[in-house]
């Protein structure tokens, strides 16, 4: 499991940092005045309508195998203890709900994600600020956090349980640390490539130190920010799994590795389908906070 | 006008000599883009320079804003040293340079001086934004508009400013010809009312003739490296200006001459490169 690098794709980096040509002329005069005369002050682009179709299309491979699934566990196409049928994992699910496990590890591992998260967020976003717009910060800081960034994941753990224990630190530590690097580098990245254009603009018109950060610099890197954090918080569900499967008595992580040493194989599945949910509808929370900063910066 | 109810920053005097700019050139050695510039623009002036693409002008902008440093000589405005980004200019970029992701209106405010109150400011950009006729588009995204009208947006945030010293680099150079003659005016205007010293760089003679109080031609001089003041005209009569005026049609001949004697090549020679290039590519 190495770290951020490979989840750092060079893309998100450059998407976010390129703040655009000042003003590309893509609209005429003409076509601006007419739509401005209609009375829309704001003319958004027109949003296609075609979020219903998307759902349909998006569902139906989720529904292609869960028929697959069924089919499969049913008619003896792959032995019961190595494939659970669905109904077997809703009664494990049903099973642990009733006695307030599934609950209480759900909301363990969404706790730990969530802390973790916001923490390396947090750090990342402060890190790859002052590495991003410092020179100096640059030359000192740059290539130790690089180093750092290098290190397995996996490589933290026996330290982290040294030092922290096996109590909750050392777990919202190890997510933590996932969820930095992804965000430091998205951020360090885009501002070092903010537009010198936009910025020398600000500069002229007498905006410097936090105003400039807030007016010009923060606002053009808003897109890559973003990717970062979704990037991270992919990074923190991969890393708490990993925290929970190295030493814990709760959690997702935990129902995954004590279900295998059990053989209960519908436990496994549950765990699995559970996390795949729990991490999409995180990652969709990012794709609202997305879509509102975009609307007011993009 | 309502805009210009409030009070104005004086004009500044803008003192030039000596002034050197050269850049490090790819072979490691150095090009010399501007020397010996001596100019002295007195307040309220309006200067026009006038150059061959790529000799510098917006060079000397930039010096003269704070933006950029010269390698030699002195630059002074109002009897100071010109700092550091100086705050006493307004610059308009040969680049409309708007934040993308503020709207027009929100762009202008950046031009506003610091310290303007809310409502005072508030009046002031959208006042400047019917100037440049574009209240109509005030709400748009820089995305949104075409070329000539960011480049508008562009003037008014300059104006905004209301600075000692504003600096025009080739302010109209998107603009349709109607367009472009009623920004004209409305520079002129505002110039009335609220009188900056302007330095304005154009490529178009006319331009030049109609705007300023005097041409400032920047050229190379003979075979020495880096641009220099060629000429300096005094266009001298009182604005309005008939187009057709006499006195400026002799000027505009001399300024057409004057920027003609830049190109040394025959006139038919583009036709002639290009038949060289076919010839070399038919029997390489
Ligand atoms: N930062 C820089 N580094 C190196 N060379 C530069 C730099 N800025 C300008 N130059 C060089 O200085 C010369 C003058 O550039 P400048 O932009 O001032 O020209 P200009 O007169 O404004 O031209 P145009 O009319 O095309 O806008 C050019 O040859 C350019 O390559
Ligand atoms: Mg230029």
């Amino acid at each position: 499991m190495a770290a951020s690098p490979d989840f750092v794709t060079g893309d998100s980096v450059v998407r976010g940092g390129i703040a655009g040509p000042p003003a590309d002329p893509h609209v005429t005069g003409e076509a601006a005045v007419h739509s401005s005369e209609a009375g829309t002050s704001v003319v958004e682009r027109p949003r296609p309508r075609r979020s219903s179709w998307r759902w349909l299309i998006g569902a139906i491979l989720p529904v292609a195998l869960l028929v697959l699934w069924w089919a499969a566990s049913h008619l003896g196409w792959v032995a019961a203890f190595k494939l659970p049928s669905p109904e077997a994992v809703i009664q494990a699910a049903i099973d642990l709900a009733q006695r307030g496990v599934l609950w209480e590890y759900i909301g363990i591992s969404l706790q730990r994600v969530l802390l973790g998260f916001a923490i390396g967020a947090i750090v990342g976003l402060a890190l790859g600020a002052i590495v991003g717009l410092s020179r100096l910060a640059d030359g000192f800081l740059a290539p130790t956090i690089g180093a750092a960034r290098a290190v397995p994941s996996l490589a933290w753990v026996p330290l982290l349980i040294l030092y922290l224990g096996f109590g909750e630190d050392s777990k919202v530590t190890l997510v933590a640390i996932g969820a930095l690097f992804p965000v430091y580098t998205t951020v360090a990245g885009a501002l070092r490539h903010v537009d010198p254009h936009l910025v020398e603009l600000g500069r002229a018109y007498g905006l410097h130190g936090v105003r400039l950060l807030t007016t010009v610099q923060l606002p053009a890197v808003i897109p890559a920010i973003i990717s970062g954090l979704r990037l991270a918080l992919a990074q923190a569900w991969l890393f708490l799994v990993a925290a929970e499967l190295l030493g814990s008595t709760m959690g997702l992580g935990f129902l995954l590795i004590e279900s295998q040493n059990n053989g209960r194989i519908d436990r496994l599945f549950l765990a699995i389908l559970v996390l795949a949910v729990l991490g999409k509808a995180t990652d969709a929370l990012v794709g609202v906070l997305e879509r509102q900063l975009l609307k007011r910066w993009g | 006008m309502t805009l210009l109810e409030t009070t104005s920053a004086p004009a500044l005097p803008v003192s030039l000599s000596g002034v050197a700019r050269r850049f490090p050139s790819p072979d490691g050695g150095e090009r010399v883009v501007l020397r010996e510039i001596d100019l002295s623009i007195r307040a309220g002036e309006i200067v026009a320079l006038l150059g061959p693409s790529g000799c510098g002008k917006s060079t000397l902008l930039r010096l003269i804003s704070g933006l950029d440093t010269a390698d030699g000589g002195e630059l002074t405005i109002a009897g100071t040293p010109v700092a550091a980004v100086d705050q006493r200019c307004a610059v308009a970029f040969q680049e409309p340079r708007l934040l993308p992701w503020r709207t027009i209106e929100r762009n202008v405010e950046i031009g506003l001086p610091r310290g303007t109150e809310k409502s005072a400011g508030r009046d002031r950009v959208s006042e400047l934004l019917r100037l440049v006729q574009l209240d109509h588009a005030s709400g748009l995204r820089p995305r949104q508009v075409s070329g000539g009208m960011a480049q508008r947006a562009s003037l008014a945030r300059a104006l905004a400013r209301n600075p000692g010293v504003l600096l025009l680099d080739e302010p109209f150079g998107a603009l349709d010809a109607l367009t472009r003659i009623t920004m004209q005016d409305l520079l002129l205007e505002v110039h009335a009312v609220e009188p900056a010293t302007i330095v304005l760089v154009t490529h178009d003679v006319d331009e030049a003739l109609q705007l300023a109080d005097r041409i400032v031609l920047l050229g190379t001089d003979g075979d020495t490296a880096g641009a220099t003041i060629r000429r300096v005209l005094e266009v001298g009569n009182r604005r309005p200006r008939d187009r057709g005026d006499a006195r400026l049609a002799a000027l505009r001949a001399e300024l057409l001459d004057l920027l003609g004697v830049e190109s040394h090549h025959p006139e038919d020679y583009i036709t002639q490169a290009i038949k060289a290039q076919r010839s070399k590519r038919e029997n390489p």
